[in-house]
């Protein structure tokens, strides 16, 4: 039972029983049901996170942000609650708002564009686990996978510029291009980090490691600067500031998004937050323990017996996985709201002659460091 | 450097320029067909070194009358000013550009010929500055007459309420 | 290496290389109005700007030839409404210069400090707005939290707060209401230590500095041919300010300091440079209006005598005043009548703006935007 499709399989007892097609049958309902959960997932954690941004950008900015709306009269005011339904009824409105495609947009792939990232995107929490088991499904390569489909979603912003046929959008989608390129590199060298200690792909087994020694940022000087890489690139590869160049509203309008609106909008919105849920839940299973309890991993670095570890368990282990996604994407609000943005050389410069370099020293300095310590 | 001395500097270097000249505005009134080689002059001459074109402004004497550019000059090592000003005639008149002496005459000679209609032979890029390119007339020349309509829309002209 | 011409290439089915050309504007978000840019690019790289203007004439000067000489002061408000008391102030003294007029003390000390408090309030919109052409987002809010403060004195003044009318020809519309003296003083108590916090938010920046130091160095020779003036003019390390050069008004009595660029960061005369000129200047008009309200006179009349309708005796006049963008001037030839005959209106950044293709050539579209936000231009005052 390494995943939610097991586990919904394992309880149907019966199904041993039925004859094979029907049971390939009740597996596509579990699967869409399944994807309907992870779809209500990104759903939710747009809409919460861009609350979240909303308030955070306001109170780093010296304003209240939303305040008005609320539900049945519950709204909050200037108390920092307030207006808790605002994204909701942005939503609301994005989805029923008027769809416009341009004229001389090539049409069968403006509408494309979107759901090519979207479709990245999701695919992309398919394969990560918030605990132990708690997968959709459970892939041996789990990294790998995570990766590559992630990679994907350039082609959707590719696509959503060409096709919107506006030079500004074409801007947008030859930076996103050659910025996620290039931040693919140091973001699969910073993995391999991880790979090369654990031995695994999966995400279990890189849990499990962090279970038995410590959490891997601190596991050498080398890994927590792969973290810092990893963490970096993967703002870049979430386009987001001081790496946002692909929608940079001061140049390109809003890049490869200029021509959309309205639901298309939307999905674009939903796949950039999903984006940066992604690139945080990676982080944290990867370098900062995953679900694992900060107060357990500090009690085993101090050799305290089991018996004494609390906030554990898998209800905590979800609570934990999410608080450090949550801190992670609030760091990356962090950035957005303080600092400029590069320039597309600088951009390129700080992937290939800085990130690069490190991260390829970074491999070897911690294959020395395995080969003297391990 | 004072006025006077300026003028007797310009007066002698190029006689038969100086039209006019006034004490009281500083100003000095000169041919078009000399204004470049004054210009470069007035620039380049280590006692006057007018470095700085303050202002260039178009004027219009009236219907019928001449139309006219004043430059006004500065210079910020010496630190006095001039005003050279060229008259020319109504239509077809044409005053030599500045804008390779002072780039501050390209737009604002632009300018000057979008509102006045006077031309700047020799201009870099002659064209309206600030009105469409297809607009009809020269709206600051005081016998200006403001068209019926733009590319078909009415232009408002009952000014009751308003004046 | 074997190397192919154009029409080889072409022969392999390899596309050649065009420029392509945009046109940034008149919608835009960073173009601070309605400016437009048509640019030529090389990929990142801009070969060719050509600024289109005009989308903002409001026929300014034709307006004023069909004006009296008091109601042309609205219009100058609305030429640069980030910088209306400048515009004011520096055309009811072109007026009074003209027309021989004295002023009382006590006007002249209330102009100034409105003049100053003018100058920091648009100074503050300048720095917040590079701020946010480079891509920072926050600076902005913080400077107009500040800027909302000086509109809150000047509503507390004259009611309006953009579009004062308040500098009258002979005098100003109203006298400082109670307690004025004391607000301001707060306000500059206040004010002087959020310039620290700018400072740390945005102007030493590593991303910021990395954004503007070096970016379109603008030499002194070319800024003073082109007729660059005010802070664009002052990064490039020439030491000239109106205030201090033509000591109009009373700007001779006060002890204050001139910044200009010095290349801290990079090249004198670069984005940066600029920038940080804007900064230093905030700090040098809270120095002036310091002085200027320990001087304040505690009586006195806010009308010269003027006479009730004002018509200058024929002639011509050019007067400049630095305003936040530079130099200001009016050019007024009047033929005795109460209308100015002519009045030219020579704006800073129009003449600012023409810099733009000279010193934004061959930089990339986003140090374009930069170098925009860095000439601090008013479209309302460029179109006029």
């Amino acid at each position: 039972m390494t995943s939610f499709t097991d586990s919904l399989m394992g309880l149907l007892p019966f199904l041993s029983e039925l004859p094979g097609g029907v049971v390939s049958l009740i597996f596509i309902v579990v699967v869409i049901f399944l994807g309907l959960v992870v779809f209500l997932f990104m759903a939710a954690n747009a809409l919460v996170a861009v609350y979240m941004e909303r308030k955070v950008s306001a109170f780093m900015q010296d304003r209240l942000g939303p305040m008005e709306v609320g539900f049945w009269g519950f709204r909050g005011g200037k108390r920092f609650w307030g207006g808790i339904a605002q994204t909701l009824a942005d939503a609301l409105k994005l989805v029923v708002k008027e769809d416009i495609i341009p004229e001389k947009a090539d049409k069968p792939l403006f509408i494309i564009g979107p759901f090519i990232l979207f479709i990245a995107a999701f695919c992309a929490f398919i394969g990560i686990p918030i605990g132990y088991g708690m997968a959709i499904s459970d892939f041996n390569i789990g990294i790998f996978y995570v990766i590559a489909i992630s990679s994907v979603g350039v082609i959707g912003i590719i696509v959503a510029g060409w096709a919107s046929n506006n030079k500004w959008s074409l801007y947008g989608a030859m930076r996103a291009a050659a910025q996620i390129i290039s931040y693919e590199v140091p973001v699969g060298l910073s993995l391999l980090l991880v790979v090369m200690v654990v031995g695994s792909l999966s995400f279990y087994d890189i849990v499990a490691w962090q279970e038995h020694h410590r959490w891997f940022l601190a596991h050498s000087p080398f890994a927590l600067l792969g973290f810092l890489i990893f963490f970096t690139a993967g703002v870049a590869e979430a386009n987001r500031t001081p790496f946002d160049l692909p929608e940079a509203e001061s140049e390109l309008v809003a890049g490869h998004m200029t021509e959309y609106s309205g639901f298309r909008w939307a999905i674009f919105f939903l796949s950039e937050y999903a984006n940066m849920a992604v690139v945080s839940l990676m982080t944290v299973i990867v370098f900062l323990g995953g679900w694992l309890s900060p107060v357990g991993s500090l009690l085993r670095l101090f050799g305290v017996a089991e018996g004494w570890y609390f906030l554990e368990g898998p209800i905590w282990g979800v609570f934990w996985i999410s608080a450090k996604a949550i801190f992670l994407i609030f760091m990356m609000m962090w950035f957005r709201w303080t600092w400029p943005r590069l320039r597309v050389d600088q951009l390129m410069n700080t992937a290939w002659k800085f990130l690069l370099p490190v991260a390829l020293l970074n491999i070897f300095f911690i294959g020395i460091w395995e080969l003297i310590f391990a | 450097m004072e006025f006077s001395e300026v003028i007797r500097h310009v007066g002698s270097t190029f006689p038969e320029a100086v039209v006019s000249q006034d004490e009281g505005t500083h100003y000095l009134q000169i041919v078009p067909e000399q204004w470049r080689d004054v210009a470069l002059h007035l620039r380049d001459d280590s006692k006057l070194r007018f470095d700085a074109l303050m202002c260039l402004t178009g004027f219009d004497k009236g219907p019928g009358q001449s139309l006219g550019v004043i430059y006004s000059l500065h210079s910020m090592e010496h630190d006095h000013k001039l005003e050279v000003r060229i008259e020319v005639a109504r239509d077809g008149g044409a005053v030599p550009s500045a804008a390779h002496v002072w780039r501050t005459a390209d737009w604002h000679e632009r300018e000057a010929y979008d509102m006045f209609g006077i031309t700047f032979t020799d201009h870099p890029d002659h064209r309206r500055m600030l009105l469409p390119d297809d607009w009809i007339g020269h709206p600051l020349r005081k016998d200006y007459e403001t068209p019926d309509d733009y590319r078909g829309i009415p232009v408002p002209k009952d000014k009751r309420g308003w004046e | 290496m074997t190397t192919f011409d154009q029409a080889q290439l072409k022969n392999f089915g390899v596309v050649e290389a065009e420029e392509m050309t945009i046109h940034m504007g008149p919608q835009h978000p960073s173009t601070h109005g309605v400016l437009r840019l048509k640019i030529r690019t090389d990929g990142e790289i801009v070969s060719h700007i050509e600024p289109h203007i005009g989308y903002l004439h409001r026929c300014f000067e034709k307006h004023c030839e069909n004006l009296t000489y008091e109601q042309v002061i609205p219009y100058t408000d609305r030429c640069d409404y980030l910088a209306s008391m400048n515009n004011n102030h520096i055309y009811a003294l072109a007026v009074e210069k003209l027309m021989g007029i004295e002023i009382p003390e006590r006007v002249e000390y209330i102009r100034v400090i409105m003049a100053e408090l003018q100058r920091i309030a648009s100074h503050l919109m300048a720095v917040g707005a590079h701020g946010l052409d480079a891509g920072g987002i926050t600076p902005i809010t913080y400077t107009f939290r500040d800027r909302e403060r000086i509109l809150d004195l000047f509503e507390y003044t004259c009611g309006a707060r953009l579009l004062y009318n308040y500098i009258w020809i002979g005098g100003v519309s109203h006298d400082l209401p109670p307690n004025f003296v004391q607000y301001a003083r707060e306000f500059l108590d206040y004010f002087e230590p959020k310039i620290t916090e700018y400072n740390r938010l945005l102007t030493y920046n590593k991303i910021f500095i990395e954004r503007t130091a070096d970016i379109g160095v603008l030499t002194p020779e070319v800024a003073i041919n082109y007729g660059g003036s005010g802070p664009v003019l002052r990064g490039s390390g020439i030491q000239w300010d109106l205030r201090r050069n033509d000591a109009y008004s009373i700007y001779d009595r006060f002890d204050f300091e001139i910044p200009i660029g010095r290349g801290e960061m990079g090249t004198v005369g670069d984005s940066w440079d600029r920038y940080f000129v804007r900064v230093r200047e905030m700090e040098e008009s809270v120095k002036i209006i310091r002085q200027a309200l320990e001087q304040l006179p505690k009586e006195g009349d806010v009308h010269a005598a003027v006479p009730k309708k004002i018509r200058p005796p024929e002639g011509s006049i050019y007067f400049r005043g630095e305003n936040p963008r530079g130099e200001l001037g009016y050019y007024i030839i009047s033929d005795g009548s109460p209308k100015p005959y002519r009045l030219k209106m020579r704006s800073p950044a129009f003449v600012n703006l023409s810099l733009i293709s000279e010193i934004a050539t061959g930089w990339m579209i986003a140090d374009m935007i930069a170098i925009l936000g860095s000439l601090d231009i008013v479209l309302g005052e460029i179109d006029r």
